[in-house]
């Protein structure tokens, strides 16, 4: 028996370009019980059949043809109204953001008894309660009773998620869509927001289409999984022997591209399908070019040295010191990262590695402690013209390439602001220099003459490595630089950054929530939490033998793609 | 939230400051007022002494200090025409001001916020694009051209409407005269009321609308739609409740603007309140009475904004006025 059943869907985006075709005639099914991945990059029309079930496609999309029946009714030709009843009751939602999925001025209770008063039709306040605490209880919220009386802004990340999910679950559905429901959590609350998930669908019969870009969430929770690509619908099949054969050539390379966890690989195998750098690129010798004649690197031993480094922010605010509650953002941090190793921060959020590097940038004020470079110190250094010197041989490449350009300069300006602000190089070689720059990172001089907006996440990248490498740093600082990339553009970005670093010698300092991303890329590694540094050791050291009790736990629970991948691989 | 207060209380101390040493600069600097004061045949001589009894020839910061001590214990001089407390004439003028701000806040709460939604769910509807075409026009008419329409239109021409002047008014609570008592008050107090709403009704449709558009597209409200809720659930309990939270914020500030503003519409109504009040004061050159003014109307402003401040806190959970985040 076959719960949904999508037939030949195709839905339509009709702009002033000509109409944009999001799902191009994708056919599945979905029995009780059975979770279903789907997965692909962004912009593969994932998320588009989702919406396009329950009729909650952004105006002006709309499905164009197909059919798509639960439980053989035929829902596709639903009017609003109707639709609004299957709605909660019939087709549950979880969306990915539990930050803003939940309406922040009404509480838990409010807003769970509205979907239980509407959808299992009690109208009595107090029994709606009472199934409502009881959903928080299957969740796994804890003292249920207390808590739903409280705001969303009182849950942490993994909490709301969990009562998205019982809000989802209130209508007692048979369909429950979950549109990257992990991707804003970090790893360890992932994990048990998958578990979650998958045992209530189980418990319940429910069927579950899971809607995600990320290889290892397939491979945890999925029995079966179909791949999208630009809008098509490539493969289709068990999730074991998909990951471990696949048939499709894009299916091929998007399994290739995910780093392996399991052992450190020279390069990052390319997905070739979807985006080839530009053509006839200049070749420049980093040697006698510009770009190589930077500061000399003496060969010292620690570029930079950090000390007994604190930072608190204060959490709430009190006329009276002493009534003042602060967050210890980093405590006595000391680290050193040696020349031209990458030096890896790891940890979840909040546990303070992007302060860290805030801090060594200069955009935050330590409380205390010391941050050297190069014999330099940077903190509360009287002399302000080396700790400018030094700063302008350390350079950020930020997580969000999205806000990270100026979208109103063009791209030439923007790399060529720092060269001339610092004085680097004669006005009139400046052009070139930049234009040598862009064909170094794989973009090629032409993009110098168009602004921000007309690249995609992962040229913009490009261009802010570019930018970065503008004052021929020596430590380049990586705050999570691919985290918002698909993985084909991570893998791009990922080899780009190991050449630079072959080819210049750089030094990097290089912060990511992504273990395998850490131990593909990383010499060494930092493991944080709460502030304080756990563990620090060789790379290879930490993945195999790692000595901190945490440091064990975020290991197992990293994401699995590669255990079952490894596993039905050698069989 | 007592220290939210005691936070609030220094900022008032600090902005009454500020206020009164521009006051006291208006004062000193705006001529002789012995020369109003006095009749035409007095002697050089009696006007010295008259200004020494003022206390004109003191020094300038002993004459702040004395300034400033008589303001706390509330007494902002002597009005010149009136020959009485400058605040006593103010308290007598502010409830025909108070009245006349709050009809005009009616009149805006209940037209711009269904409007301002109704733009924002349909906004290609024929009305909604006549609302924001008319709002155009509604921000750039200034208020007293507005009310001289009014005027021509429905007193002169049809004979509907008073022209001027407060009607009949009733006296509550011993010092308050109120125009909402009676059916005579009430007719006298929509034209003004409508005049004076008129530059802020455009202004808060549009704000209603651009926060009403911008939650609309918000991921809970999905969410809320997501979960079977019906539209009237999502658009007035979800979506309206997130929307008020920035016009509460803007509306305070605009509230104190208004009562500015009064000046205008007091003046061509002939409406006894503040504004009118002032506008003579600066006619007769009654410094006291302008000085008192400012400072009365610079204090109801920081009022104001405190109260909309813990309005807000109270609408917004996220906003704890205890820890005064």
């Amino acid at each position: 028996m076959t719960l949904l059943t999508i037939k030949n869907l195709s839905i339509e985006f009709p702009g002033r370009h000509g109409t944009e075709r999001a799902v191009d005639e994708v056919s599945f099914d979905l029995s009780p019980g059975e979770i279903l991945g789907l997965v692909g990059e962004s912009g593969a029309g994932k998320s588009t059949i989702g919406n396009g079930i329950v009729q909650l496609l952004s105006a002006p999309g709309r499905v164009s043809s197909g059919d798509i029946f639960l439980n053989n009714t035929k829902i596709s030709t639903f009017s609003s109204k109707e639709i609004i009843k299957i709605r909660g009751s019939r087709v549950g939602f979880i969306f990915q953001d539990p930050m803003t999925s939940l309406n922040p001025l009404f509480t838990v209770e409010n807003q769970l008894v509205e979907t239980i008063n509407k959808n299992l039709g009690i109208e009595d306040r107090k029994e709606a309660s009472r199934i409502a605490i009881d959903l928080l209880d299957q969740v796994g919220i804890p003292d249920p009773e207390v808590r739903i009386k409280q705001f969303p802004h009182q849950f942490s990340g993994g909490m709301r998620q969990r009562v998205v999910i019982a809000i989802a679950l209130a209508g007692d559905p048979e369909l429950l869509i979950a549109d990257e429901p992990t991707t804003a959590l970090d790893v360890s609350v992932q994990d048990q927001i998958l578990s979650l998930i998958r045992k209530l669908c189980r418990e319940r019969q429910v069927g579950c289409l899971l809607v995600t870009h990320d290889m290892g969430v397939i491979a945890s929770v999925t029995d079966r999984v179909a791949v999208m690509y630009r809008g098509k619908m490539v493969e289709i099949g068990k999730t074991a022997e998909l990951l471990t054969s696949p048939k499709h050539e894009y299916t091929k390379s998007l399994i290739s591209a995910v780093p392996r966890s399991s052992k450190k690989i020279e390069r990052f195998p390319l997905v070739e399908y979807i985006e080839t750098t530009a053509k006839g690129l200049k070749h420049i010798d980093v040697k006698t070019h510009w770009l190589g004649q930077g500061t000399r690197h003496e060969n010292i031993q620690d570029l930079l040295e950090i000390k007994d480094l604190n930072l608190s922010f204060v959490t709430r605010d009190a006329f009276l010191k002493k009534n003042r509650k602060y967050l210890q953002a980093t405590s006595d941090v000391n680290l050193t990262v040696k020349q031209g190793e990458t030096f890896g921060l790891v940890g979840e959020s909040g546990s303070g590695k992007s302060t860290i590097a805030r801090m060594v940038a200069g955009l935050q004020k330590p409380d205390s402690g010391s941050i050297k470079f190069d014999g330099v110190e940077l903190v509360d250094n009287p002399d302000p013209v080396a700790v400018q010197q030094a700063r302008l041989q350390m350079q950020m490449v930020f997580q969000n390439p999205y806000s990270s350009l100026n979208s109103r300069m063009k791209v030439d300006d923007i790399i060529a602001e720092p060269i001339q602000f610092h004085r680097l190089a004669p006005a009139q070689e400046i052009r070139t220099i930049v234009g040598d720059l862009l064909d170094h990172v794989g973009l090629g001089r032409a993009a110098g003459l168009k602004y921000p907006h007309e690249f995609s996440g992962g040229q913009r990248q490009r261009i802010s490595i570019a930018r970065a490498l503008a004052s021929r740093p020596r430590l380049l600082i990586c705050d999570e630089p691919t985290s918002a990339l698909d993985v084909s553009v991570q893998a791009q970005i990922l080899n780009l950054l190991k050449d630079l670093q072959d080819e210049l010698g750089l030094t990097m300092l290089f912060i990511s929530h992504d273990l395998p991303v850490i131990r593909q890329m990383c010499d060494r590694v930092a493991i944080m939490r709460h502030g304080r540094i756990l563990e620090t050791a060789e790379s290879e050291d930490f993945f195999e033998h790692p000595q901190n009790e945490y440091s064990i736990e975020l290991l197992g629970l990293m994401p699995r793609f590669d255990k079952i991948y490894e596993v039905e691989a050698t069989v | 939230m007592a220290q939210f207060l005691l936070k609030r209380l220094l900022q008032v101390i600090l902005v009454m400051f500020v206020i009164s040493a521009f006051c006291f600069g208006i004062q000193d600097s705006l001529g002789d007022p012995t020369r109003e004061l006095a009749a035409m045949s007095m002697s050089d001589e009696e006007r010295e002494n008259l200004k020494d009894t003022l206390g004109l020839n003191d020094p300038l910061l002993v004459q702040y200090g004395r300034f400033v001590g008589r303001a706390v214990q509330g007494d902002l001089g002597t009005s010149y025409f009136f020959k009485e407390p400058a605040l006593t004439v103010i308290l007598k003028k502010l409830p025909a001001t108070l009245e006349l701000a709050f009809a005009a806040s009616i009149i805006i709460i209940t037209i711009s916020i269904p409007l301002g939604v109704f733009c924002a769910i349909r906004p290609r509807h024929w009305f909604a694009k006549f609302t924001m075409a008319v709002s155009v026009i509604g921000i750039s008419i200034p208020v007293f051209l507005t009310a001289l329409a009014l005027i021509f239109i429905f007193s002169i021409t049809l004979g509907w409407m008073p022209s001027f002047g407060r009607g009949e008014i009733v006296e509550v609570w011993g010092y308050w005269s109120t125009n909402f008592a009676s059916w005579d008050g009430i007719v006298h107090i929509i034209m003004p009321a409508i005049a004076l709403s008129s530059i802020m009704l455009p202004l808060f449709i549009r704000l209603v609308r651009a926060e009403m558009l911008e939650v609309l597209s918000s991921e809970y409200v999905k969410f809320a739609r997501a979960k079977g809720m019906d539209s009237l659930t999502v658009y007035f309990k979800h979506a309206l409740k997130n929307t008020m939270l920035p016009v509460i914020t803007v509306g305070g500030v605009q509230i104190g603007i208004m009562v500015a503003y009064t000046i205008l519409t007091e003046s061509v109504f002939q409406w006894p309140g503040m504004g009118f009040m002032f506008l003579e004061a600066v006619n007769r050159s009654d410094i006291p009475l302008i000085t008192a003014y400012i400072m009365f109307v610079g204090f109801l402003f920081v009022i104001v904004n405190t109260l909309v401040d813990l309005l807000y806190g109270l609408i917004n959970p996220m906003v704890d006025l205890v820890s005064g985040k």
